[in-house]
């Protein structure tokens, strides 16, 4: 069903007026892309800003409680974008959102994720949480690349169900991997400020 | 409609002119060295290929008859009202007012185009639209920057919905004498004024030497702005024939026509400076977003509609 995505992301671009991630600036292998949230539309745009290769690989990580709240949610998040749904409430051994985010990466997908946990009200980055630094604590060859998303925040903010047709940008960064030597907090202050660098005035 | 024979020989012109460019724009090319292209020669190459789907487009909408041409300004002040208030930062409590401004405002402003009704069509933006808009944020109940917020979206809506409706606008005029004939007032307007912008642009780029507004536009020129104003005048003017206007008349009413589409492009820009962007967006290769294509037509098309409705109807 190539073309159908095909189509799909199309769509989405022409409708936030985005032009496609240039294939040669992203990793052509599996890859984590970690994004600033601030609307329900951010990982549905990622997605239909990368190179096909790499968008038909890759599947959007989110919170478990609020996706499968309803049927049509549920549809959406997994029918539609193969989503892997992670607990974010009531986290166990047994519901490590760790899990499923490995099991997925080491099936050949890459992940889109959100580091500041939920979404943005006013479109200003929030504390990232331990998540990401998780991931590339236990698999560190697997590239982590910034992508910044402007506007949606504006589109679709937080709370309202009908878009305004304003212009987004998304842009990437390059690939960051963890040091050998780099603690928790510093590796995620440097995550973040290579995000927040993409960010334009 | 059947474009009768002054818009054939009119849109023939303009055909002519673009093979023209064409033309020039492959000598330029031509004797550059190979594999460096100078930017200004590559930027006027995307400009002329930009024009030849422009017109296009225009031409198709304006052989469709009336509704062709309202349904494809009323899209021109949908995508530029898109960069517009993309470039003037707003807040969720506006979300609500932004989606009726899209879609909401310009369909009914350019349904009252389509259905001729005149009076509705000058008061609806300016009074109804004007006062929706505050209600609207005002009941978000958000005060923070609440006069700016509301007056950027208010601007945006006098600039790209209600002044470029006033293009179509030209063919509800009844012009005793030129019945049935509105879509040449059209094509003349639309023509003087882009015609304008290049000419300013060409004259600006081989004598232009004295800057007007170095802070708000640096490429706007004293020879670029008398010489493109002057020539556009003088195309207009030839074109009378085809208008109901006598030569003199053309004249004025092409003079009038430059130096508000010269002023529109001078505010527009101070707006762009004052955002930090060199262009409102990069939909069209060459020229940047639709507002940068229009910004001259959003100035002059109110004053010449209002001109004509006052002295030929």
């Amino acid at each position: 069903m190539a073309w159908v995505e095909n189509i799909a992301a199309g769509f989405i671009r022409v409708a936030c007026g985005v032009r496609p991630l240039p294939a040669d600036a992203l990793p052509a292998s599996p890859a984590v892309f970690f994004a600033n949230h601030s609307s329900h539309l951010d990982f549905a745009l990622i997605w239909a800003a990368l190179p096909p290769a790499q968008r038909h690989r890759t599947r959007p990580v989110a919170g478990r409680d609020y996706w499968e709240k309803t049927a049509a949610r549920r549809w959406i998040a997994c029918r539609c974008f193969r989503a892997v749904l992670i607990e974010r409430q009531k986290v166990t051994v047994a519901t490590n959102p760790l899990e499923p985010m490995l099991a997925a990466l080491d099936a050949g997908a890459s992940l889109i994720v959100f580091p500041e946990g939920t979404r943005s009200l006013d479109g200003h980055m929030q504390p990232f949480k331990a998540g990401l630094y998780h991931i590339a604590r236990a698999r560190p060859a697997l590239p982590l690349v910034p992508v910044w998303v402007d506007n949606l925040n504006r589109i679709l903010p937080k709370g309202e169900f009908l878009p305004v047709p304003l212009i987004a940008s998304v842009s990437a960064g390059a690939a960051l991997r963890l040091e050998a030597t780099e603690s928790k907090p510093e590796f995620l202050v440097r995550a973040q400020a290579a995000l927040g660098a993409l960010q334009r005035n | 409609m059947n474009p009768d024979h002054q818009t054939l020989l009119m849109i023939g012109g303009i055909v002519g002119l673009l093979l023209l460019s064409s033309a020039i724009v492959a000598v330029l090319k031509a004797r550059q060295p190979a594999g460096k292209i100078n930017p200004v020669i590559a930027n006027l190459d995307a400009r002329v290929r930009a024009w030849w789907v422009m017109v296009a487009i225009f031409s198709a909408a304006l052989f469709t008859g009336g509704l062709g041409s309202v349904i494809l300004f009323a899209l021109t002040s949908f995508f530029a009202l898109r960069e517009f208030l993309t470039l003037t930062p707003t807040k969720t409590a506006d979300h609500r007012g932004l989606f009726w401004a899209f879609f909401a405002i310009v369909p009914v402003q350019y349904a009252l185009v389509a259905s001729q009704w005149y009076g509705l069509f000058a008061v609806f933006i300016p009074v109804y639209a004007f006062l929706f808009i505050p209600i609207r944020c005002a009941l978000a109940g958000d005060a923070e920057r609440f006069l700016e917020r509301t007056a950027k979206v208010q601007w945006a809506l006098m600039v790209c919905v209600y002044f470029v409706s006033h293009v179509p606008a030209l063919l509800m005029l009844k012009i005793p004498g030129f019945e049935g004939a509105n879509a040449r007032l059209l094509l003349f307007f639309v023509l003087v004024v882009q015609i304008s912008d290049v000419l300013q642009y060409v004259w600006g780029k081989l004598f232009g030497r004295r800057k007007i507004a170095p802070v708000l536009s640096p490429s706007k020129t004293w020879e670029g702005f008398i010489g493109g104003v002057l020539s556009a005048s003088a195309i207009g003017a030839s074109l009378w024939w085809a208008t109901p206007f006598n030569p003199w008349q053309a004249a004025g009413f092409s003079l009038v026509i430059t130096l508000m589409g010269f002023f529109g492009g001078l505010v527009m820009s101070a707006i762009k400076r004052d955002r930090g962007v060199k262009d409102y967006g990069s939909i069209i290769e060459g020229h940047g977003g639709v507002m940068d294509r229009i910004d001259s037509i959003c100035f002059a098309a109110p004053v010449f509609f209002h001109l004509v409705r006052y002295y030929f109807t």
